[in-house]
């Protein structure tokens, strides 16, 4: 009987061609550059990591995750069961059944996907992606029909015993087929259903698996200066889990949605980004890619190659220089890609290779190599801010409790009130600390994010040298993207300066130094008296950090019952401050800071609480009227119930 | 600007030769040695120059100590090689330079107005003609085309003014702010930059031995009282270099009669006696 070897066949080659197309796609990572995974440790993890990390994040939209997990469980289920029962032709009837429940299972999450495709919003892809709920409900329908005479439903023989039964099988073939090469042939050679493959081995050996389990891991990855090329010039220069990553994404565009840079209509789109980076691994043009473009430009244009330079032809030097490196695509992300290790892989070698930071990005870089400010500014002026502070210094002390790190606010005169409000602060708790004065130097963050690792790296490790003098307990930074440099990506850089420096001391922002000492009762502050408040979460403290309660709290304990915006917390929109966006100044439709005041200005608040100086500059330039902008420090003391003269001896 | 490239010959049908010279530059608010403004102006022109025509032939020169991490900062912009005259602290570079460029004969010989660090004279350019025997272009802004032998060059004058010469290669010329800034220099090339070291001859600079250096303190500015009605008049007070008052504007009259005139005004300056 023809149909007695018809399915198993089918079913077998189309096992057999994935296979085949798995070998391919693994040997397309593989031409990227070495990196040390743990095998092992990493496929045993795989599972959990798919049922917690993952399904966390699809979890935030609970129609999805039910969809998700239906189809994907059942799909999973059914085809292990698949291949026991027509591949291999075990006879059970119990097994047979529990095939029906699973594709039952898949059929009903497919019908679910079915109707989100009926209006998709315009973040998802359409193209094949359009194309996918229909064979998941041919696959999974096919097959129930199939697996029907072997439960004993349908009498044995009934699909060859009379016509009507050879017109359904050929009917059921056809799906059959369908739904095959979809899930199985598509899973490997390039159809959507490629997240299922590439995702379950992208999660096993992640490049960054400290954020499994709740974790987080923010700090670039540092660049080996003696390199032949130095950054990211062609795909096969990013290394090989990097490009299985890109391989995982699911075109669901929940980065897309969440960009402050393509909200803006900058030339920047991240999940189209990661589509990019997939034709330049494969080879190939965006022809074929059906999703939002970068605003402003075509789809169709771009080609590229493993072997390719990516940003002469596959991507325009503009995309990565919108990037505000605020992470907010790599937090909505479910399949944990890292678009900002992308994108600044590549902006490395246009600056360390091509010499290429657009508008005043040369300049600063040239500042910071000549002066350790990122303005020119002669490096002994850095004290100057404090000169009617009467700080101590530690080149003087040698010996404090916390050392105050005033990073390069201390050269703008509206960022040195929230340094004076600070001081003020530590001082009236008694707190024993000191600065470094002339002696501290540009972070560098900065330089890093603008791609010139080798002056992030002299700068680290001449401030690492500096702090390693000097004996301290903690650090207290007002910036946090300074903070984000010295609590996360320092310690690559103290070996053989001061090697456990970065275990013993403890960085911290000042808000969270700040918490504490108001909750150990060391601040007295009166209730704030003042209209409605909302507070911005910072991208450097928020999301790189995971600071986002004691800003909060401390606002709480002023009586401040906090407007938030409906973007805030892990959800926050970037001011537009990051990453050197402001230095780069890539054009677009409207400014990322005046977004950002819109969603302020719904909250009805009078009163924007920052932690930032570069927030609050970037928000200050929203033009007037707007509500007032004023850092956490700021808003403290003007509650602050002053000691008296005395009580500070 | 891009130069006609038509003819990046130097008229005597072979490629044209430019060397631009190069120096230890100093951060105003730093101290720190860095790639001099005007250098890297000279390199950028050159590099300019060079890629217009058929083959690349820019040498990029200095005379000093090859470890100098600064000479890196010009290789950045791209260079393969930087060639460096080797030379002890103490000698005299203009005649190393000037040995060395007499040998290899360039077209075009590219420098700064005046160095950042060291005696920044801003001789260099001048003593080097001197003694090649070369016409000296100071303050360029661009050099516009090279035909026949012949380069069309613009020449920098205060408040944005330029004055278009014709020069008959080879010459020196020292190049002015007002040139096109200079590329970004990049770590990597910088790094893997070849640093073409040579031995040479020096001499020690005689006439520095009986110098006492100090630093330099500052003058007090005398008081300008702007007596200006108009923001037009202001601005312009405020922006316009001093003129020398005096001196008179010679076109038509001959030659002998202008160069009569050049003679007497430096006598009676003492420059010539
Ligand atoms: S980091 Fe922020 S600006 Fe950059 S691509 Fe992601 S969401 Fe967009
Ligand atoms: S990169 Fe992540 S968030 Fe963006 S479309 Fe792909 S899977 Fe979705």
């Amino acid at each position: 009987m023809v149909f007695e070897w018809l399915h198993p066949v089918l079913i077998a080659t189309a096992l057999l061609l994935a296979a085949i197309g798995a070998v391919r796609r693994v040997n397309l990572w593989r031409a990227g550059q070495a990196e040390s995974v743990d095998f092992v440790a990493g496929l045993i993890a795989m599972p959990g990591r798919y049922l917690h990390d993952l399904h966390d994040i699809v979890e935030r939209d609970k129609y999805m995750s039910k969809t998700h997990a239906a189809t994907g469980g059942g799909f999973v289920l059914s085809l292990a069961m698949i291949v026991l029962v027509h591949l291999l032709g075990l006879e059970s009837q119990i097994l047979a059944w529990a095939l029906l429940v699973s594709l039952t299972l898949m059929f009903v999450g497919a019908v679910f996907v079915f109707k989100r495709r009926l209006n998709p919003p315009s973040r998802l892809s359409k193209g094949p992606w359009m194309r996918l709920p229909k064979s998941l409900l041919a696959f999974s329908g096919a097959f129930f029909i199939l697996t029907l005479p072997m439960a004993g439903v349908l009498p044995e023989g009934f699909l060859s015993s009379s016509t009507g039964g050879w017109i359904l099988t050929a009917v059921l073939t056809v799906f059959i087929a369908m739904g095959l090469s979809e899930m199985l042939l598509g899973m490997t050679w390039g159809g959507p259903m490629k997240h299922a493959f590439a995702g379950a081995l992208h999660l096993a050996f992640h490049r960054r698996p400290e954020r499994f389990g709740g974790g987080r891991s923010t700090g670039l990855k540092p660049v080996a200066l003696d390199q032949r090329v130095l950054g990211v010039q062609k795909p096969e220069d990013f290394k090989w889990n990097q490009l299985l990553g890109f391989d995982a994404c699911v075109q669901c565009g929940k980065c897309e949605a969440v960009c402050p840079a393509f909200a803006a209509g900058q030339p920047l789109n991240p999940k189209k980004l990661i589509q990019d980076m997939v034709v330049g691994m494969a080879g190939g043009s965006d022809a074929d890619y059906a999703g939002s473009p970068y605003p402003g430009k075509e789809i169709g244009q771009a080609n590229g190659g493993p072997l390719l330079t990516i940003t002469e032809g596959l991507i325009d030097p503009q995309t990565l220089w919108s990037c505000t490196t605020c992470r907010a695509c790599v937090e909505e992300c479910p399949m944990m890609i890292e678009h900002v290790d992308a994108i600044v892989d590549m902006r490395r070698f246009l600056t360390m290779e091509k010499g290429s930071t657009p508008n005043k990005g040369a300049e600063v870089l040239d500042n910071l190599i000549a002066t350790d400010n990122p303005n020119g500014h002669a490096p002994n002026s850095r004290t100057n801010w404090a000169a009617d502070q009467n700080l101590p210094l530690l080149s003087d002390v040698k010996e404090t409790d916390v050392i105050f790190w005033v990073s390069d606010g201390a050269f703008d005169m509206r960022s040195q009130r929230i340094l004076r409000a600070f001081v003020k602060l530590l001082k009236a708790a008694n707190v024993d600390f000191a600065v470094l004065g002339a002696e501290e130097l540009d972070s560098g963050d900065v330089a890093r994010r603008l791609g010139d690792d080798a002056t992030f790296q002299s700068l680290a490790k001449r401030n690492i040298a500096t702090l390693s003098q000097y004996k301290f307990k903690r650090i207290v930074t007002t910036d946090p993207h300074a903070y984000h440099c010295l609590r996360n990506e320092y310690a690559d850089f103290a070996e053989g300066i001061a090697d456990d420096l970065f275990d013993n001391i403890e960085v911290l922002h000042h808000t969270t130094f700040l918490n504490q000492l108001v909750q150990a009762g060391k601040l007295k502050l009166n209730p704030y008296k003042g209209g409605t408040v909302t507070y911005h979460d910072p991208c450097y403290l928020g999301r790189y950090n995971g600071e986002y309660e004691a800003p909060r709290e401390l606002l709480r304990s002023l009586g401040i019952e906090i407007a938030e915006m409906e973007r805030s917390g892990f959800r926050s929109r970037c001011c537009g401050g990051g990453g050197g966006a402001p230095i780069t100044d890539i054009p677009g439709e409207r400014r990322i800071a005046d977004m950002r005041m819109e969603d302020v200005q719904t909250t009805g608040a009078e009163l924007i609480a920052v932690g930032c100086q570069q927030c609050t500059a970037m928000l200050e330039g929203v033009v007037e009227p707007r509500p007032q902008v004023k850092d956490i420090a700021e808003i403290l003391i003007e509650s602050l119930v002053e000691p008296l003269a005395k009580e500070l001896h | 600007m891009q130069p006609d490239s038509s003819t990046g010959l130097n008229g005597k049908g072979q490629d044209l030769k430019i060397v631009s010279l190069i120096s230890i530059g100093q951060h105003p608010a730093s101290g720190r040695a860095r790639r001099a403004e005007q250098d890297g102006r000279a390199v950028e022109l050159g590099m300019t120059l060079a890629a217009s025509s058929s083959t690349q032939n820019l040498t990029v020169l200095h005379a000093g100590d090859s470890q100098q991490a600064a000479l890196r900062s010009y290789a950045g912009m791209g260079l393969e090689s930087v060639r460096v005259l080797q030379l002890r602290e103490s000698a005299d570079a203009v005649k190393t330079l000037s040995e060395y460029l007499h040998k290899h004969a360039p077209d075009i010989i590219l420098t700064g107005v005046r160095a950042e660090s060291g005696e920044s004279s801003g001789m260099m350019p001048y003593l080097l003609g001197e003694s090649l025997g070369w016409p000296v272009v100071s303050r360029i802004a661009d050099i516009v085309s090279i035909k026949e032998g012949v380069a069309e060059i613009l020449q920098a004058l205060p408040r944005g003014q330029r004055r278009a010469l014709t020069v008959r290669l080879p010459f020196i010329a020292s190049v002015d702010n007002a040139a096109p800034e200079p590329r970004q220099s990049a770590f990597g090339p910088a790094n893997r930059a070849f640093m073409e070291q040579q031995q040479c001859h020096s001499e020690p600079d005689t006439a520095r031995n009986g110098w006492s250096i100090v630093s330099a303190r500052k003058r007090p500015k005398r008081l300008k009282i702007v007596k200006a009605k108009t923001a037009a008049d202001r601005f312009k007070a405020a922006t316009a270099k001093p003129q020398g008052a005096g001196g008179k504007i010679m076109k038509n009259q001959p030659a002998a009669e202008q160069a009569q005139a050049i003679f007497d005004l430096l006598l009676e300056e003492g420059v010539l006696r």
